[in-house]
């Protein structure tokens, strides 16, 4: 370890001027420095939902939540995996995949906004018509005008590209408002830098 | 004091969430200490946009009940 000495030039004149000090500490010299409030950067609260459910009941707060946090100033990003995916894909197409199976899919749950289902007391499509019916009684925002504010709002949806490939859906199946398509790694990066993250 | 108020915004008859969703793109237009009011008819906006309020930093600056009808008075941040 090596111990320096000043030399007798710094011990002169040392870097820090106690003249130079002295006016600094008097009373209103130089400008009084901001509050430190001011100086540190406020962060942008953030929140991801992993949107895995693709049901009605689901879909909905997931939507709700996420329009909500827009207009709050929280920025916003849902992770669309799974059954999650379905409803957004684009209205005109009925039947999606590449293979037998995969057509299946999609044939036994009808995609887009529109056709959810509930998780519980479907009956054949009577209940989302109930729910439907109710939502238009009482003047509740349809998970389609939810899903435009949103995008219009700068939610980011985040499509899965692992289940795209299991269900065989391209890039243009799915709504323009979908971000690039992306994978656990990036779920696991934005839930864990996030303020909060939900998994519905 | 009377307030200036530039925006008015009728949400009277939505449900949740769409009389803050309305606010905020409302708001979005508006110059920083524009006052807007917004009048509501969701019993759940009272707390709603007390705490959008402070989530936002957007002051609540006034907020009656008339007959269920709520009304709100913001300035924008």
């Amino acid at each position: 370890m090596t111990v320096t000495t000043p030399t007798l030039e710094q011990a002169v004149f040392p870097a820090v001027d106690p003249l130079a000090t002295a006016i600094a500490d008097a009373e209103g010299w130089p400008e009084t420095s901001p509050a430190p409030d001011d100086l540190v950067p406020t962060k942008t609260k953030e929140l991801v939902i992993v949107n895995w459910s693709g049901d009605l009941d689901k879909v909905w707060p997931v939507l709700i939540l996420s329009s909500t946090a827009a207009a709050s100033g929280v920025r916003c990003r849902v992770f669309v995996t799974f059954w999650g995916l379905l409803p957004f894909v684009k209205d005109e197409k009925r039947i999606v995949g590449e293979n037998w199976m995969q057509k299946m899919l999609t044939l036994m749950q009808r995609p887009g906004i529109d056709h959810l289902k509930l998780s519980k007391m479907n009956f054949m499509g009577m209940g989302p018509w109930m729910m439907g019916t109710l939502r238009k009684q009482y003047n509740v925002a349809s998970p389609r005008e939810l899903l435009e504010a949103a995008t219009a709002m700068g939610v980011e949806f985040i499509p899965c590209q692992m289940t795209m490939d299991m269900f065989g859906l391209k890039r243009e199946d799915l709504i323009d408002e979908m971000g690039e398509p992306a994978g656990a790694a990036t779920a696991i990066e934005i839930m864990t830098e996030a303020d909060a993250s939900l998994f519905i | 004091m009377t307030l200036q108020i530039t925006q008015m915004l009728d949400a009277r008859g939505l449900s949740c969430p769409m009389p803050i969703v309305k606010t905020a793109q409302a708001i979005k237009t508006m110059p920083s200490g524009g006052l807007i009011e917004v009048l509501a008819t969701d019993p759940g906006s009272v707390k709603d946009f007390a705490a959008w309020s402070r989530t936002t930093g957007n002051e609540l600056v006034e907020q009656t009940t008339d007959d269920g009808v709520f009304r709100f008075v913001l300035r924008r941040k």
